[in-house]
């Protein structure tokens, strides 16, 4: 490999990880503006929600299973799979029953105010 | 080709991660955005399972039936007074898969393992093991597996700063010796240790704070091994959970005018045994105690009622009676609204679920700032469950340990109706003033069955 292979080398690596310091400083920064702005009414349902979102880590343990190196990591990776799905399952189907609650709630309310329905959206 | 598809399929996630997250900013668009979010996660993992060609796609199935054993009887099943403790477990169940891959990747890297790798892993798997046992100790607090008590000793800091002073010495030490396997699992072990102790010196009223601040850490831990695998998806789902549960946090913490480091390390503990002695130093003070006939003429005579939730209605599963109750003043033309302390519960927005779940309309749910301007023109503020965030030596007493803490006015009330089990404090140990104000009734009892003998009594 000649000297300016090398170097090209590692500028893709640190550019990657610039790249990726950008990327998370950003969504910290989005994130926090976008969770402060959530009701508080729906604090439990968000937690839920960001808990499943965030189990997208089984994507990393899909990519050690491309290639492990011996049984031992394939078994480690298969518990934190079923864990992460699990949490995926459960944290989706637990926030949309929640959210159900709430959302059913509303239009008898206004019905009994009187108030026009506003048409649903789907 | 193939590359191309799965990037930008990584990027279509990305985007419905971010959108459902807007949509859970109100009601009417909450649960698209949780639709958003299942479909980003069905992207991304069709779009890892193309890039990456792998072949183990029978322990993928395997993990989502395990998953869907596990999980879809808690999801439908869980009575929505356990929705923290699920939440614990669901931090746990997060945080020990993020470090278990952690670990495999360690272990699948070495010796090809670079400086900046180690780092980040070292970090990551921290994270993840002190979040994974810190995560079940809330558990079984919520539970009531064990005491929901604060676990105090002499020089609890002290040990449990050093244990984990020691984790993170031992993380510099791999990153400069990479290739030393053998003190990953010590390493591990001490972050386990150091998750334990910090939740067990935690009481039960500063869960909401930890569940946020597990929170947070279990999406940092995800982000973490973002970077390690170069992987845009995760280090996006993993920053927006934690700063998700950061912000959660901060909302908490304010609620309680403490610090995250107080609410961890804080003395909480220390001023029990403090106010304890305060407590029988003073002179008895006389309490009016009253009955649920009283409180059904009471109402009978109000205007304007505001029922105070805390966690004891969640303990004694009082929601149901709550909207019973609310519905007939409703029906006598009586204006009934509720007033939602930040904190009350054992998680952000507990009580807005466990009402939703009885069937209040949210739009009568009120956050402090909108209730407290209220509370002198409210006839009745009838307190169910809560207990330190309606003490106004919060307000007034600058040597109360709550004093600074936000609560809810509800002494301003004409009338007070405060439902409770017995004398005993509240958390933090310090005595209600609330208990002793002219206008207060006390009622003594469990909630749930207070409120059903005054239903009965407002049916009569």
């Amino acid at each position: 490999m000649s000297v300016r292979e090398k170097v090209k080398l590692v500028d893709t690596a640190q550019t990657d990880l610039a790249v990726n310091l950008l990327i998370f400083i950003l969504a910290t920064f989005l994130g926090t503006e976008l969770i402060r702005h959530v009701s508080r009414l729906l604090h439990t349902p968000l937690m839920a929600l960001t808990n499943a979102i965030s189990s997208v880590s089984i994507v990393a343990g899909l990519i050690v299973l491309a290639n492990p190196k011996n049984d031992f990591i394939t078994l480690l990776v298969s518990v934190a799979v079923a864990l992460a799905a699990t949490n995926i399952v459960s944290g989706f189907m637990i926030t949309e029953r929640i959210l159900r609650m709430f959302r059913v709630r509303k239009q008898p309310q206004q019905q009994d105010k009187g108030k026009t329905v506003p048409a649903e959206k789907k | 080709m193939n590359d191309t598809i799965v990037a930008y399929m990584y990027v279509l996630a990305v985007v419905l991660f971010v959108l459902s997250l807007r949509w859970m900013s109100e009601v009417k668009t909450s649960q698209r955005g949780n639709w958003a979010a299942a479909s980003g996660m069905v992207i991304a993992i069709a779009a890892t399972l193309l890039a990456y060609q792998i072949q183990r796609t029978d322990l993928l199935i395997g993990g989502f039936v395990v998953g869907a054993i596990i999980g879809v009887p808690i999801a439908l099943k869980l009575p929505m007074t356990a929705v923290p403790q699920r939440t614990a477990m669901s931090h746990a169940f997060g945080s020990l898969a993020v470090a278990l891959v952690g670990v495999s990747e360690y272990y699948n890297d070495i010796p090809k393992i670079d400086t900046f790798t180690v780092a980040v892993l070292s970090a990551e798997m921290i994270l993840g093991f002190l979040t994974f046992t810190g995560s079940c100790i809330a558990f079984a607090k919520l539970q009531g597996l064990i005491s929901g008590k604060p676990l105090i000793y002499r020089g609890r800091i002290v040990v449990s700063l050093s244990t984990i002073a020691i984790a993170i010495g031992l993380g510099v030490y791999l990153v400069i010796n990479p290739l030393q396997s053998n003190v990953v699992p010590i390493m591990a072990a001490f972050a386990l240790l150091f998750g334990f102790l910090l939740v067990m010196a935690i009481g039960g009223a500063d869960m909401p704070t930890v569940i946020a601040i597990l929170n947070a850490y279990a999406g940092l831990s995800a982000a973490g091994l973002g970077f390690v695998l170069d992987n845009k998806v995760l280090i996006v789902a993993g920053s927006l959970d934690g700063s998700s549960g950061f912000i959660l946090a901060v909302i908490m913490s304010q609620a309680m005018n403490r610090s995250f480091l107080n609410v961890l390390f804080g003395g909480v503990g220390a001023t029990i045994s403090k106010s304890e002695k305060e407590v029988t130093a003073q002179p008895a003070r006389t309490v009016q105690s009253y009955t649920p006939e009283d409180v059904a003429t009471v109402i009978e005579n109000a205007r304007t009622v505001v029922f105070v939730p805390g966690y004891g209605l969640a303990v004694s599963q009082a929601q149901h009676v709550v909207k019973e109750l609310a519905d007939m003043m409703q029906a006598k033309g009586i204006d009934v609204k509720y007033a939602i302390h930040p904190v009350a519960g054992r998680m952000p927005g507990h009580m807005n679920v466990l009402l939703a779940e009885a069937q209040v309309p949210y739009d009568q749910l009120w956050e402090m700032d909108r209730i407290n301007p209220l509370f002198p023109e409210t006839d009745v503020a009838i307190v169910v469950g809560a207990n330190d965030v309606t003490n106004p030596a919060a307000r007034t007493k600058p040597d109360s340990p709550l004093y600074g803490m936000p609560i809810l006015d509800v002494d301003k009330a004409r009338t007070v109706v405060f439902i409770k089990r017995s004398m005993s404090p509240g958390f933090s140990g310090v005595d209600n003033e609330l208990f002793y104000l002219p206008n207060t009734m006390m009622v003594f009892g469990d909630a749930k069955k207070v409120l059903t003998d005054t239903v009965a009594a407002m049916k009569k």
